[in-house]
């Protein structure tokens, strides 16, 4: 068991170092970068920068050396210190800048996919056990409707729906009364109604799938033959649900965690943006916008590795859940 | 389902050359054994009531998109001056004397002293009626034909059916136009992947070993990062003052870069799957080469397969684009797609008073639920052996 998490953590290892490659390398694309993109700005504005000026600027930013120099330096200032390089655009460390904002990502990824579990495996459960009614057919229209619908639109449709009717702006995480309040009763009460639409939308293409998948695998289960073995038995409807059926229902969820994580991730950064969240989808579009290379590289990694570690922690879930897993190779 | 409710559609494509060939009437359940695969998806997919109703409509969309210039009553940057930020213009049925008419009154901007905001007003002195064939502004035709009919249109005054934007430009006809690169860019995109997808995913399936590992890798990895972040860094590379047309592809060429590898999963699990079978056995005893065998033998036996598979791709590429494009990071005007389009959109305020500026995100959820829907009916019908 130990064996099978430090085998699959020293996995990672490879993944994480081609992942820091090419976040590095992408941030290199750019025909321009951002000293030049401030002197360009500056000499727009009228201030005359001279030429030594912006050599100076270049050299002070490490931009004079070649890529994979400053990939070394960039990898193993993380490694060592801890220290993700300074964003030229903010003019401070990326540290700084995301200090709170990637708590608040994973949070709200990870409790965006826990709020469609919750959401969706008892409606998928109740789906399958009442097949053909004419709630199940409703059901896996709205299903098929949650997983086909952008969730990013119907943040732009919620977003003026309850602000035109309920007068309620869903943008940010706080009101602007509580933004730079201190903790309070009242404040936690209106993170939490920011919160909701975030986590309806961003959760909403998994809750689709979900349903679908409890439902179909539920009905697998339950045609074989120890449910009718135990049904002949006598055990009663309701144990014999929850007893093995449900439970092999929802393996699922924690096994396709690395397909469903990288959509997740994404729909979260996209969301974010559009309902302008404190996470690190804003400043990613900032960043990206401005060519901030350090700044967009280091989240483009930090999203990738939450993917990837996520999906990990996904598969030890599924050991620990599931002991006819076999330790030696996980199937996929 | 049912014998009965098939029966209308089989017999509808029995054609006189089957009933010749076993010299006589045939019953449902002989035209069924005798219908070719094709045949038996088609009418297994009519069943599907929902994806047929889609398949329509996306029909019907791309038309509307293809003739743009016909079915918008102006162009992309018509610009009428005291008509900004119009609402969606009312549409009267009943003629104030009695007898039926489609038309509309003349409006007047005025600017409400209490609240600065500017009302339109509606003057029901005259009216103007909406005329169908209409000669109006003149456009050219896919770049080659001078023409100025438009399906409707009304003279003298504008007509605002999805409302007009802040420098007064009609959004149903920047919405049609946009539908062009939006409807597009999920078409040209999924052909870029599926023709990467089918060569990698191709040899990946077919020859296998230490090949097949490196694609399965890299497949594995771009499977495994969100995507979203890659295409932001990537796009962000483009430069903003390219022309419309190089942009145009840069973006379906980011896109399909980083969505082969679905494709490819399909093609190299069925190549896996019908490799092993007997006939492919036999074609190969038979002396027939790897090309022979792959293209007569192993595509047919999964082109249903990648059908479904294409078509569920095809609102994830559309999606994209608009994404991209409402960040900001995609499509740049003058260049008109929805994701343009909903740029006018990000703020909140501007789409509290002005609501009909989300008109077109309503387009890009339909065409996504449509090609959904006939992306399910597809899949029902692929496998027309399992019943």
């Amino acid at each position: 068991m130990l064996f099978y998490i430090i085998r699959r953590t020293l996995m990672l290892i490879p993944i994480l170092i081609v992942m820091s490659m090419v976040a590095f390398f992408l941030i290199q694309l750019p025909p321009g970068d951002w000293v030049s993109f401030r002197i360009e700005q500056l000499r727009m504005s009228g201030v005359n920068v001279s030429d030594i000026e912006a050599e100076n600027l270049k050299r002070e930013f490490g931009l004079d050396q070649p890529a994979p120099v400053r990939y070394w330096r960039w990898v193993s200032g993380i490694i060592t210190k801890g220290y993700w390089g300074r964003s030229l655009q903010w003019e401070k460390p990326v540290n700084e800048i995301l200090a709170e904002r990637v708590p608040m990502t994973i949070v709200i990824s990870f409790s965006a996919l826990i709020f469609s579990w919750i959401v969706a495996v008892p409606i998928g459960i109740y789906s399958a056990t009442h097949k053909y009614t004419i709630m199940d057919y409703v059901i896996t229209f709205l299903g098929f409707i949650g997983l086909a619908t952008p969730g990013f639109l119907l943040a732009l449709i919620m977003a003026w729906f309850t602000f035109s009717y309920f007068g309620f702006s869903p943008l940010g995480l706080f009101s602007s009364e509580y933004m730079d309040a201190p903790w309070s009763t009242a404040r936690a009460v209106d993170l939490l109604r920011h919160l909701i639409m975030p986590l309806v939308l961003v959760g909403l293409g998994n809750t689709g799938s979900t349903i679908r998948v409890v439902r179909n695998n539920l009905l697998d289960e339950l045609n074989k033959q120890y449910v009718i073995t135990a049904r002949a038995k006598g055990l009663s409807e309701w144990k014999l649900l929850w007893k093995y059926p449900v439970r092999m229902a929802i393996n699922p969820l924690l096994s396709t965690l690395s397909w469903v994580l990288p959509g997740l991730i994404s729909g979260t950064v996209l969301i974010d943006i559009v309902l302008s969240l404190q996470t690190v989808g804003p400043v990613l579009l900032r960043a990206t916008l401005a060519q901030d290379m350090y700044l967009a590289g280091s989240i483009t990694l930090i999203l990738s590795a939450m993917t990837v570690i996520g999906a990990l922690l996904g598969d030890i879930a599924l050991v620990l859940v599931d002991p006819r897993i076999r330790f030696g190779r996980v199937e996929k | 389902m049912s014998e009965q409710t098939k029966t209308p559609q089989i017999s509808s494509v029995v054609t006189t050359e089957d009933v010749v060939l076993v010299g006589g009437k045939k019953s449902v359940d002989e035209r069924y054994y005798y219908a070719s695969q094709w045949e038996l998806i088609r009418w297994r997919f009519s069943l599907h009531r929902m994806a047929v109703f889609s398949l329509v409509m996306l029909i019907v969309l791309y038309i509307l998109a293809i003739f743009a210039e016909f079915f918008s009553p102006y162009t992309t940057d018509t610009r009428f001056e005291g008509f900004q930020q119009s609402p969606p213009s009312k549409i009267h049925l009943i003629r104030p004397g009695g007898g039926l008419q489609l038309y509309v009154f003349g409006t007047k901007r005025v600017l409400d002293q209490a609240t600065f905001k500017f009302n339109f007003v509606e003057d029901t002195s005259i009216i103007y009626p909406i005329s169908f064939f209409v000669q109006g502004e003149p456009y050219k035709m896919w770049n080659l034909f001078r023409a100025d009919v438009h399906l409707f249109g009304v003279r003298d005054v504008p007509l605002f059916l999805f409302g007009s934007d802040r420098l007064g430009r009609d959004v149903l006809s920047r919405t049609l136009y946009g539908a062009r690169i939006s409807l597009s860019i999920g078409l040209v995109g999924v052909f870029i992947s599926f023709i990467l997808g089918v060569i990698l995913g191709g040899i990946s399936g077919y020859f296998g070993g230490i090949v097949d590992d490196i694609i399965q890798r890299v497949i594995d990895f771009l499977i495994a990062i969100p995507g979203l972040p890659l295409w932001m860094t990537l796009a962000a590379a483009l430069p903003r003052d390219w022309p419309t047309l190089k942009l145009y592809f840069a973006i379906t060429l980011i896109l399909s870069v980083l969505g082969w590898t679905g494709l490819a999963r399909v093609v190299r699990g069925k190549l896996l799957q019908l490799r092993e079978e007997d006939y492919t056995l036999a074609a190969r005893g038979a002396g027939a080469s790897d090309w022979r065998i792959i293209t007569r033998h192993l595509l047919p036996g999964f082109t249903s397969h990648l059908i479904v598979s294409i078509t569920f791709n095809v609102p994830g590429m559309i999606l994209s684009e608009t994404a991209l494009s409402f960040i900001g990071l995609g499509m740049q005007p003058p260049a008109v797609s929805w994701g343009v389009l909903l740029q006018d959109a990000q703020n909140l305020t501007a789409v509290a008073q002005q609501n009909w500026l989300l008109i077109p995100a309503l387009w890009v959820i339909a065409t996504v639920l449509l090609f959904n829907f006939v992306g399910d009916g597809l899949r029902d019908a692929a496998d027309p052996y399992t019943r």
